[in-house]
């Protein structure tokens, strides 16, 4: 058998809205290889998770112990490793969030196994599935072949429409946990949550996005984006200065995005930045310099100081409302 | 309590570079295109400093790579790490291939801490660390960053943003993951993978650079680690992905409005 398996992720008592979208890709390898797709839910006191995953059709196996509270990875690659190789499988995703990328390649490492990382889609068919991803900050696309008998992947959520619920849930099977918690050599020492009402940056249908053009002050990004119902990004400068939480980072090495509108404000447009936002169907820049770069990218480009140009538009779309 | 910290050094594309695939899509065109070391390599030499000007012992770079890596491992030096080793390799690696050519160098010079990027600006993979960290069974920290922000007092310090226990055998990391920050304490010996916000790397000073002339530089080739050099992830073909194209400008707000209403419906 050919089995996948997709490492899911919860938070706040439910399923995190990525592993929908790396499910979808998990039955896109099934159907390529004619396998199924089962799913690894790992922590402690997941009481009712383990049906709501199910609900997707997918056979989901259940480690529930203490030992397993926080996802660490160095307590998460064995039991992983050792649940891929219980169900035979060939194929091991999840998806490329901090989590995914965190502990994914632990679980390669003990099942000597390949990985390709924020996959964008699939080639081939059989033992011969090939993966494409970006590499340079997403200048280019590869196409690549995992060479060893199992292959792990992350995938990047906005390239896979989520799963949808299936007519018949899938089986729950419990898998028994045997880690020492006292050999663990990492201890969680704290998380410090950057809370927010609005939606998830991946998720959201529009995202505003301010840059070092802000000066620090994001409050007509802010406001676009409440009257929006967008959710907010930043580039690194933004970021790197202390203005706003790490987690709102757009680009190679932050969050990629690819929301129906996105907005930049006082964003230059470098291709770092680019690699996190060039897929959103509706660009929107909004820089005082004409010769920004990012006017080279954006469908709609406007030439004006965002201390006057946001609030307007603010204005403008309550008004319209 | 001094630590011996072995940091990994790549050498990569400029993150300035234009990249272009050449047209028989096995490779990228090399003409014209500056090299020099990861930037996230860059923060791990730098925290690697910092933490031995706190607490004393050695910082030593290793690169796997061509000939030229030196030039990379030479920037190290002279950013003030004491010796380098590279491994010479000319031809395609990946993460599980690079871990495992690693874990030998670790096996030979056993330090207490292994500082890596969390990836590569070029292949961009984020894994050869994790790998690392489980072939060697220890506990891994990615994404290793810090509350206080890049222009903070304790920055100007140069405080290490990774704290060292008092016992010497444990080390507090502050991580970047979804949703917030979290913090972990690991156990000695421990593998940490570097985040932008870690800190701001040092540049070489003039001394530096003369001084790094002089340091040791070992050179071994790949084949003398005795592990298997084949790729386990093979790049069968590059290409570039189709190109976003300009749109327009508009005046003022109002027709940005119009435009985002009527035309593109995105309003
Ligand atoms: C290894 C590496 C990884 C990186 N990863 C990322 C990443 O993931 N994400 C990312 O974003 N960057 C990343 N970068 C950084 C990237 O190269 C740029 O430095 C960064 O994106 C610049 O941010 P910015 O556009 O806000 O600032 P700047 O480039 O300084 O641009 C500010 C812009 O604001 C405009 N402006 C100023 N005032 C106003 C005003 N009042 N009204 C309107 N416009 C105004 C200016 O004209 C300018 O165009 C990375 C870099 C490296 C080397
Ligand atoms: C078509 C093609 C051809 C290639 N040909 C070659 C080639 O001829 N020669 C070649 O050397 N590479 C070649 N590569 C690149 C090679 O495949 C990558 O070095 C490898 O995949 C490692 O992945 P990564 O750098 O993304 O690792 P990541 O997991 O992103 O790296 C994370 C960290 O690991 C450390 N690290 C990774 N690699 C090294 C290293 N080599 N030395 C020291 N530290 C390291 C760094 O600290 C880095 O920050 C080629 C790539 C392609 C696409």
């Amino acid at each position: 058998m050919s089995n996948v398996l997709i490492v899911a992720e919860h938070g706040a008592g439910a399923i995190r809205k990525a592993t929908l979208h790396a499910l979808a890709a998990g039955q896109e390898i099934a159907r390529r290889t004619g396998g199924q797709v089962h799913a690894a839910l790992l922590g402690k006191g997941l009481g009712p998770l383990a049906a709501d995953l199910a609900a997707y059709g997918v056979e989901v196996h259940v480690a529930d112990a203490p030992v397993l509270e926080r996802p660490l990875a160095e307590a998460f690659a064995p039991v992983l490793a050792d649940l891929a190789k219980a169900i035979g499988a060939t194929h091991v995703g999840a998806a490329a969030t901090a989590f995914g990328k965190d502990v994914l390649p632990r679980v390669a490492a003990r099942l000597e196994a390949g990985m390709a990382t924020e996959v964008l889609g699939f080639g081939g068919d059989g033992a011969n599935v090939t993966f494409r991803r970006p590499m340079w900050a997403g200048n280019v696309l590869a196409e690549v072949e995992i060479a060893t008998a199992v292959k792990v992947f992350t995938v990047r959520t906005t390239e896979f429409a989520p799963a949808q619920r299936a007519a018949a849930p899938g089986a729950v099977h419990a898998v028994a946990v045997s880690i020492d918690p006292a050999a663990l050599r990492t201890r969680h020492a704290g998380f410090r949550e950057v809370k927010s009402e609005r939606p998830e940056l991946t998720e959201a249908r529009v995202v505003v996005a301010g840059g070092r053009g802000t000066k620090g002050d994001f409050a007509p990004i802010e406001a676009l984006a409440d009257a929006l119902g967008a959710a907010v990004g930043a580039s690194r400068a933004a970021v790197d200065a202390g203005w706003v939480p790490n987690d709102w980072q757009v680009g190679q090495t932050g969050k990629v995005v690819a929301p129906e509108l996105y907005v930049a404000a006082g964003i230059s447009g470098a291709i770092q930045h680019l690699a996190g936002m060039k897929g959103s169907k509706v660009i929107v820049a909004v820089n005082k310099d004409p010769d920004a770069p990012i006017f080279q990218f954006a469908d709609y480009g406007l030439v004006a100081d965002l201390f006057q140009a946001l609030p307007a538009l603010t204005a403008k779309v309550k008004a319209e409302k | 309590m001094a630590l011996k910290i072995l940091v990994t050094a790549k050498r990569v594309e400029d993150p300035e570079s234009k990249i272009r695939v050449r047209p028989d899509g096995a490779g990228i065109v090399t003409e014209g295109v500056n090299y020099k070391l990861n930037p996230f390599d860059e923060i791990a030499v730098e925290e690697a400093l910092r933490l031995k000007e706190r607490h004393g012992g050695e910082v030593v770079v290793v690169s796997i790579g061509v000939d030229k890596s030196q030039t990379e491992l030479r920037a190290a030096l002279a950013m003030g790490a004491d010796r380098a080793i590279l491994v010479r390799h000319d031809g395609p690696l990946d993460p599980a291939v690079v871990s495992a050519m690693l874990q030998k160098i670790v096996e030979a010079e056993k330090p207490d801490l292994v500082l890596m990027g969390k990836q590569s600006i070029d292949d961009d993979q984020n894994q050869a660390g994790q790998y690392l960290a489980e072939r060697l069974r220890w506990p891994q920290a990615t994404f290793a960053s810090k509350e206080a922000s890049l222009e903070s007092e304790a920055e100007q310090k140069k405080d290490p943003g990774v704290v060292l226990g008092a016992d010497g055998r444990s080390l507090t990391v502050v991580r970047e993951v979804d949703g917030g920050v979290e913090t972990l304490v690991l156990a000695l010996p421990a593998v940490v993978t570097t985040d932008l916000r870690l800190n701001k790397p040092r540049f070489a000073s003039l001394p530096g650079i003369m001084k790094a002339k002089k340091k040791p530089l070992q050179e071994l080739a790949a084949a003398a680690l005795g592990v298997d050099l084949a790729p386990k992830v093979v790049v069968k073909r590059l290409s570039e992905p189709p190109a976003r194209k300009g749109g327009v400008k508009v005046a003022d707000v109002e027709e940005l409005w119009k435009k985002l209403h009527e035309e593109a419906k995105a309003l």
